[in-house]
């Protein structure tokens, strides 16, 4: 990899300021896990790393009245040691189960949450230097022409037919979460599905973060009483899912749904929130309630010529989160 | 290795090729490019050696030339001076001669690297040698040396035939030295479960599963 210029500050607002406004100049290293292999593909290529490994405040975890809120650089064994996430306290299952998917102890010990929302794609046409939209000269799509085993089956239209590799960002997205953003200009907060985008022109990111903005803390809310995620692995380690699908829903005293989210990982661009979440609402859950709305998501998906297959692990993935949540983690 | 700067003409031959290239690529070392300079210039930062301190931030900025870095490595504290970008692990082979921990994927994807960091098993081909600072870093030569030629999860290796080629073996047998410290009860499931960062391309998975059991529960020699 280049060489580059390294500091490790200890505010967030040193931090902020030896970011740059100009992409690429500067990046941010939580755990490196990602970064570094990037850099040494020469994929980013910045000049001055930002460590927030030793900013304190960034890597604590407090249990509030709003919630559950998680500093950036947690680390995932962080997360899932700290007993924040009490698997069988039933309290965010869907993102415990996301958490613990990733199975390498090496990547848990290192990783951060926010490395982990913020890791590149994996597309293998991104990961050789053909760019994030993997277009040819004329501006043909490499991603179709070639194989496509791994690549978007939902939102894949444009340019962009990579998928998005975390883990947690569905899950979180499930929980309704939201992320707190620091930079020059202040302090904002989004909702965690408000961090990704669909790249549409050459050059264009992933994620709506700045160059010059850091993810500080994400929060859940109160939690819905149900949510799991499942996870359709091609191997037990070091690789990520096929398909991933994070659910939430809350029941009424009369099993009615009154609140229900979905959201997919490895499909699209983006975590990809099915909307068709939305006609549970009112009704029961059970067998055949789940496998209709698994099969309505699955139905609006497109798949390319070699990933077909996708659309079923979807629906298989949606319907045992749902089980999953059901029986109680 | 890490200390590899993007070859000029990279532009002018396909990436495959240039990355087949990368290892064999003998640029020199540590040659800043201009582009460097002008962002250094932006925020205010020298760029040349040593530490300068960023007015605006008042945090010190390192590099990119070499800077002192010291390392505490199985228990000795080891002065280096080491550009910012070398890696824990190129420290370790290159500058330390500790060759223990291999260099297989040298990007966290294989486990062949694997060293503890207070306690915990990491890839050190992913930690920067400036970020391991402050932290016990454990190497397979440590764990052989605090116990006098061989550890006893290096006894159970050899007693379960748990290695075939041996290229993965330092890493896993940290990765397993882990498992045995953090769950000195793990059953064959949870150990397993906890190795699911190391790759074996001869599949001695089943020899290892073996030895780290065997280091926990000392059901077989290893003793
Ligand atoms: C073999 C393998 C298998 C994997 N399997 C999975 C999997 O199944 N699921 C999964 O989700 N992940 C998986 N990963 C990815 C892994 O989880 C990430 O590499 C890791 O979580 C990244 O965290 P980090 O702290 O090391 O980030 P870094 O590498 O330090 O950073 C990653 C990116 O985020 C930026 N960044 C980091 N923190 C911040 C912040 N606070 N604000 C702004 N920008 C920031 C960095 O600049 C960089 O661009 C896998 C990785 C490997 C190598
Ligand atoms: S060499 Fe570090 S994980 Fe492969
Ligand atoms: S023994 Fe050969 S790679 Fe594991």
């Amino acid at each position: 990899m280049n060489s580059f210029e390294y500091a490790r500050p200890t505010t967030l607002e040193q931090a902020i300021g030896l970011l740059s406004p100009t992409d690429g100049d500067a990046a941010a290293l939580a755990g490196g896990t990602d970064l570094l292999s990037l850099m040494k593909d020469f994929l980013v290529e910045p000049k001055r790393l930002v460590s927030l490994m030793g900013i304190e405040q960034l890597g604590t975890i407090s249990v509030g009245k709003d919630g559950l809120k998680i500093g950036a650089t947690v680390t995932l064994d962080g997360l899932l040691q700290s007993g924040a996430l009490n698997q069988w306290g039933a309290k965010w299952p869907a993102l415990w189960h996301a958490a613990a998917g990733i199975k390498s102890p090496q990547l848990r010990a290192m990783g951060t949450v926010g490395g982990e929302l913020l890791q590149r794609p994996r597309c293998w046409y991104f990961r050789r230097g053909h760019g994030l939209l993997a277009q040819d000269a004329k501006g043909g799509s490499l991603v179709e022409q070639g194989d496509h085993r791994y690549h978007a089956i939902f939102d894949n239209a444009g340019p962009a037919k990579f998928v998005h590799p975390s883990s947690l960002a569905p899950a979180l997205i499930a929980c309704d979460a939201t992320a707190e953003i620091a930079s020059p200009r202040g302090m904002r907060t989004v909702k965690v599905s408000e961090l990704y985008r669909t790249p549409t022109k050459a050059g264009e990111r992933e994620t709506t973060l700045a160059s010059d903005e850091l993810l500080t803390a994400v929060t859940l809310p109160r939690p819905l009483p149900k949510s799991a995620t499942y996870e359709v692995r091609p191997r037990q380690g070091l690789d990520w899912p096929l398909v991933a699908a994070s659910v939430a829903f809350e029941l009424d005293g009369g099993g009615k749904v009154t609140n229900a989210r979905i959201v997919l990982g490895h499909v699209a661009p983006t975590p990809w929130i099915a909307a068709d979440a939305k006609s549970l609402i009112g009704k029961g859950i059970d067998d055949a309630a789940i496998a209709a709305i698994a099969a309505a998501v699955a139905k609006a998906a497109t798949p390319l010529k070699g990933n077909a297959y996708k659309v079923d692990l979807a629906q298989v993935a949606i319907r045992r989160a749902f089980a999953a949540a059901l029986k109680g983690n | 290795m890490s200390q590899t700067d993007r070859p000029q003409d990279a532009s002018s031959v396909s990436r495959r090729g240039f990355l087949r290239g990368m290892s064999a690529s003998a640029l020199a070392a540590g040659a800043l490019a201009p582009a460097a300079q002008a962002l250094a210039a932006t925020v205010g930062a020298n760029a040349g050696p040593g530490a300068t301190t960023s007015a605006k931030a008042a945090a010190t900025v390192f590099g990119p030339a070499p800077i002192a870095v010291n390392l505490t490595i199985n228990g000795k504290t080891r002065e280096l001076r080491l550009e910012p970008r070398v890696t824990l692990l190129d420290a370790l082979r290159n500058h330390l001669d500790l060759t223990g921990a291999k260099k297989v994927c040298d990007r966290a994807t294989c486990g062949a690297c694997t060293v503890l960091l207070d306690g915990k098993a990491v890839y050190s081909c992913t930690v920067l040698a400036v970020e391991a600072q402050g932290k016990a870093i454990e190497t397979v030569e440590g764990l052989a040396e605090a116990n006098n030629g061989a550890a006893p999860i290096q006894k159970c290796f050899v007693a379960n035939d748990a290695q075939q080629c041996g290229f993965c073996t330092p890493g896993f047998v940290m990765a397993c030295e882990s498992v045995r410290r953090r769950n000195p009860h793990a059953n064959r499931e949870q150990a397993l479960a906890e190795l699911g960062g190391n790759l074996c391309r001869c599949g001695t998975y089943h020899g290892v599963a073996n030895a780290v059991l065997d280091a926990i529960h000392g059901t077989t020699g290893g003793k």
